[in-house]
């Protein structure tokens, strides 16, 4: 049982304030809300921090419910996606991780580092550019997910891939919520 | 003209457009997984109220939280409130926000900025 004890104090160490591992779907995405919620809630932090937190969690939580890609392999499938809500010196990780298919890398690369390379009018001129040329995809999204993310974190998106196997990857996010009002206005 | 109203939930907002009682109202949290159906009606039902509008028309936007999906079907609502300006009718969407909420606030200054409707904000 000592892995018990080592996941804990990992968790308590890296000030893990929830942690959802397994399927996504929207029922899931509501529940881990009203949790996160409730917990932002009892720590009483303020509103617009709170409301940060709550976008840019929907955002993760409906990216892995549209984007994760059907990955044939023994212990990464479509339901071993992961949501973790971290706290860091005050600021807030929202970090989401789940399988991609390795060929989307690069499009998801560019994407993420084209977005980073904007500042905040420039991030406002993409969401405004988008919103106005694209319809909804298949899946119902509208392309502005991580466009929305970076403007309402107000830093730089954090992203890496890590191999799976010969087709997948495990592709992680992160987010950050600071409280620091200058750095929000980057 | 039939009305439109369906209770919020937890991911879906509170919309209520009732033209004899002139009220047009979108509040809540948006934030359902599938837009396209959740709008879809009430895109289909603004088609038919702006080929014969009231004189007049006050469309209150006081929604808490949408997710981005939501926002390309809200600025596609809004669009079709044009029509009724071109048509010369009265109209004004009332964009609602929390004193404190300025990315909300800033949201309804973009849908304005794309948008040929005039906007007043409110704070509730």
């Amino acid at each position: 049982m000592e892995y018990v004890f080592d996941l804990h104090k990992i968790m308590l160490s890296k000030q893990l304030v929830l942690v959802y591992e397994g399927e996504f779907t929207q029922d899931i995405t509501k529940s881990v809300l009203s949790m996160a919620e409730r917990n932002l809630e009892s720590v009483g932090e303020e509103e617009g921090i709170k409301r940060k937190v709550f976008n840019v969690m929907v955002e993760c939580l409906q990216n892995i419910c549209k984007h994760t890609d059907i990955v044939i392999n023994e212990q990464y499938t479509k339901d071993n996606a992961i949501f973790i809500i971290g706290k860091d010196k005050g600021d807030y990780n929202i970090i989401s991780g789940n399988s991609i298919q390795k060929k989307n890398i690069p499009g998801l690369t560019d994407k993420l580092n084209l977005i980073n390379s904007l500042d905040k009018d420039g991030l406002k001129s993409l969401y405004k550019e988008i919103i106005s040329n694209t319809e909804l995809s298949d899946k119902g999204g509208a392309g502005l997910g991580f466009v929305d993310m970076a403007r309402k974190s107000g830093q730089k998106l954090v992203f890496s891939f890590h191999d799976v196997d010969e087709e997948s990857a495990f592709f992680i996010l992160k987010v950050i919520i600071g409280k620091d009002k200058e750095k929000l206005a980057i | 003209m039939e009305i439109i109203f369906i209770e919020g939930s937890e991911d879906t907002p509170k919309v209520q457009f009732d033209p004899s009682k002139n009220i047009f109202e979108i509040s809540g949290r948006s934030l359902p997984e599938d837009c396209a159906s959740f709008y879809g009606p009430i895109l289909k039902w603004l088609d038919t109220y702006v080929a014969s509008p009231n004189s007049s028309t006050i469309f209150e936007v006081k929604l808490e939280y949408f997710n981005t999906a939501s926002s390309k079907m809200i600025l596609d609502v809004l669009t079709k409130l044009e029509k009724l300006k071109e048509a010369g009718k009265g109209v004004t969407i009332h964009w609602y926000s929390h004193d404190d909420d300025e990315d909300m606030q800033e949201a309804g200054e973009e849908f304005s900025e794309l948008v040929e409707v005039p906007f007043e904000y409110k704070v509730y």
